[in-house]
């Protein structure tokens, strides 16, 4: 989960990062209160979850409070690169600035540790100091067990050729910093810019946090900074039902056990749909093990209340879950929804094999309804459904 | 032969006293693998009846290893107490734990991994969030089902459960020497190259399958493997073409970010290195059949 700026800012904050004072609001009118609360001037920052917003518009200084309200009005609604800006921080202005940097901890997959990255040229976008100066930006791997020490938040410094006089300072940020990933259960903490004032003080003008979902069972307060506004409705609703889904842009409802044989349902969908006018995918529904005939339900009811939906194609593979339960499940979860009063009516291609697939497939047969068919292979299957849908 | 595992297997459960633990430690049993122990210290000195076959419960890894013998541990952990007992394997220094709890942490993950190393890599780690792995017709440590097939020549590696079942499935009638699933976490133990290398080198293994997923360059790394140590014939299949950018589908380590981690970029490097990589599933599995009779 990806944070916004003002989220990041107040989990530095708790975890002592130096950042500059600041509040969201999402009127413009509180943009007043909250600019007279910072001494009468303030810079508007649109909330998004998307760099380059500055360049956009998205930041601008309010000498007063009037401005303020100005300014917020201006950049409340705005679009930037898609995202609409629903809220924006109302924040402190920053001391003269002296110099910016860069810091940031996140998992390096490849060596499968975690990765303290810094450079003295911040303030820009690190993916292109990365690409055009790679010596600028130095990269130390951070063992779990050991962290981030003072001692080795010194290496980090001397790694990246701090200047000598923020040294010191900058080691403290990076100890809070790693604090801050540990405590959070982070995947990514990122400060850019993180500026020297003329003070010769450091503070994070700037942040970007991500967050580990697998981590919520031992951070309860993470569920409060999820951005359900921003949600799709469907996965919203899949997410209160504990289904794993992920609405995506095609025709073809697409239910599957397992990570991977849904991913790769999606694939062979999108293949089979070439021959049937480019239909694709609707979506990604992972039922998982089981596969009850309730769960079954929950998974339809989800897809046929998309309007994007066509025709759905149900593809299951019994491992230790036997297909026999899973046409069961199928049977049960239509009339169910038939029972609550749902409308019914889009062409369900269901493909069973593995455990007990003969008889998963006579339970099917038997039922007859007149909304399901059956295709015994994966690729006969999805063309099937990639067909129905582009007949609709 | 084979490849990690094999007859002589001997297999405690930890978690083996929950309701997972032992709907899986009786599959297991039942498709002949040697389980000589569970561990739970709050049941340590009790015996489990599954079926008939009476199962001691030991207090610690450590215990179980030096009353049984045990050389792999299978961990059906819930993610809150994973870390601790991977640990646990790790200073007990079981040759092989196959992790197969889901929605563990990635700090605890990356905390028991970078463990592992510090204590010099005594301790294989296959997963998490991983089906295990097989060697049909002699041992069984995880979930994958041990009656889709039978002993065979392929050998098979993969970040997926259901698509490892699948291939597994659709090569119902060549078998396979072990199949390995790696899982589909951001940090997992085992990788494709680890496997590749075991595959490469075990007599019983003619062809081996390799299916990836989007996230992360472990095919990619994997490819490059393959060009420089990898005599046998590969065959490889990538699930993701159509995932979207940013969307994490389903396993936390299938995210595609930037520009990293595409099926596209996968599919390249795999057959630069001449592996024959499928469209879909039952493609790969025709791919295998080909090379296989020459």
């Amino acid at each position: 989960m990806d944070l916004f700026e003002y989220q990041a800012r107040d989990l530095f904050a708790k975890h002592g990062v130096p950042v500059l004072a600041g509040e969201v609001i999402d009127t413009p009118e509180a943009a007043r209160e909250a600019t007279e609360r910072l001494g009468g001037k303030s810079v508007v920052k649109a909330q998004v979850k998307v760099g380059g917003r500055g360049k956009a518009g998205g930041v601008k200084l309010a000498a007063t409070p009037d401005e303020a309200v100005a300014r917020a009005t201006d950049i409340l609604g705005m679009d930037i690169k898609g995202h609409t800006v629903h809220k924006v921080m109302i924040a402190e202005t920053a001391p003269e600035i002296a110099e910016e940097y860069y810091v940031s901890y996140l998992l390096d997959r490849t060596n499968r540790t975690f990765l303290a990255m810094a450079s003295v040229a911040g303030g820009m976008d690190i993916e292109e100091v990365a690409a055009t100066t790679p010596e600028k930006l130095a990269k130390i791997p951070v063992d779990s067990n050991e962290g981030v020490t003072k001692e080795k938040a010194q290496e980090i410094v001397a790694a990246a050729q701090f200047p000598a006089e923020v040294a010191d300072k900058v080691a403290d940020v990076l100890v809070t910093l790693w604090e801050t990933f540990v405590a959070e259960d982070a995947l990514l903490v990122e400060v850019n810019p993180l500026a020297k004032v003329a003070s010769g003080d450091v503070i994070a003008l700037d942040g970007k946090v991500s967050l580990d979902a697998n981590a919520e069972f031992r951070q309860p307060e993470h569920e409060a900074l999820e951005d359900k506004a921003a949600a799709n409705p469907l996965e919203a609703a899949a997410k209160a039902k504990g289904l794993n889904y992920v609405k995506l842009d095609g025709e073809v409802g697409i239910i599957g056990n397992g990570a991977g044989l849904v991913m790769s349902t999606l694939d062979v969908v999108a293949y089979a749909g070439e021959a049937h006018g480019n239909v694709k995918p609707a979506n990604f529904l992972d039922i998982g093990g089981g596969a009850s005939a309730e769960v079954m339900a929950n998974g339809l009811e989800i897809i046929l209340g998309d309007p994007d939906v066509k025709s759905v194609f149900v593809n299951v593979f019994g491992g230790i879950t036997a297909c026999d339960e899973v046409a069961n499940g199928i049977v049960q979860a239509l009339e169910l929804l038939k029972s609550k009063g749902e409308d019914v009516n889009k062409p369900l291609v269901v493909r069973l094999d593995g455990n007990n697939a003969e008889l998963g497939r006579k339970i099917l047969s038997d039922a007859n309804h007149p909304l399901v068919q059956r295709v015994d292979t994966m690729d006969g299957a999805a063309d099937k459904a990639a067909e129905l849908a582009a007949a609709k | 032969m084979a490849i990690f595992l094999n007859k002589d297997s001997k297999v405690i459960v930890q978690g083996m006293t929950g309701a997972t633990g032992m709907k899986h430690t009786k599959l297991m049993l039942g498709d002949g693998t040697n389980i000589v122990g569970g561990v739970n210290p709050r049941k340590a000195g009790t015996n489990v009846d599954i079926d008939g076959t009476e199962i001691p419960v030991f207090g610690t890894v450590a215990e179980a290893m030096e009353k049984t013998g045990a050389n792999v541990s299978v961990l059906f952990v819930p993610p809150a107490f994973s870390k601790a007992a991977v640990v646990e394997a790790i200073d007990a220094e079981i040759p092989l734990a196959v992790v197969i709890t889901e929605g563990i942490a990635v700090h605890d993950s990356a905390a028991f991994w970078a463990y592992a190393k510090a204590k010099g890599n005594k301790t294989r780690i296959i997963g998490p969030n991983c089906p295990g792995l097989i060697t049909p017709g002699q041992s069984n440590a995880g979930i994958i089902p041990g009656d889709i097939t039978k002993p065979g020549r392929i050998g098979l590696v993969s970040k997926s459960g259901t698509l490892t079942y699948q291939m597994m499935y659709e090569l119902r009638d060549i078998g396979f020497s072990s199949a390995v699933g790696i899982g589909g976490d951001p940090v997992i133990g085992t990788t494709h190259i680890d496997a590749l290398e075991a595959f490469e080198a075990d007599p019983d293994t003619d062809l081996i399958v390799m299916i990836g997923e989007i996230g992360g360059d472990a095919e990619e790394r994997a490819a490059d493997f393959i060009k420089a140590n990898v005599t046998k014939p590969v065959v490889g299949y990538v699930a993701g073409f159509t995932a979207p950018e940013g969307k994490t589908m389903g396993h936390a380590g299938a995210i595609v970010s930037g520009s990293s981690g595409t099926a596209q970029a996968k599919k390249e490097a795999l057959e630069a290195a001449g592996v024959k990589v499928g469209k879909t599933p039952t493609e790969t599995a025709k791919l295998a059949r080909e090379l296989l009779a020459g």
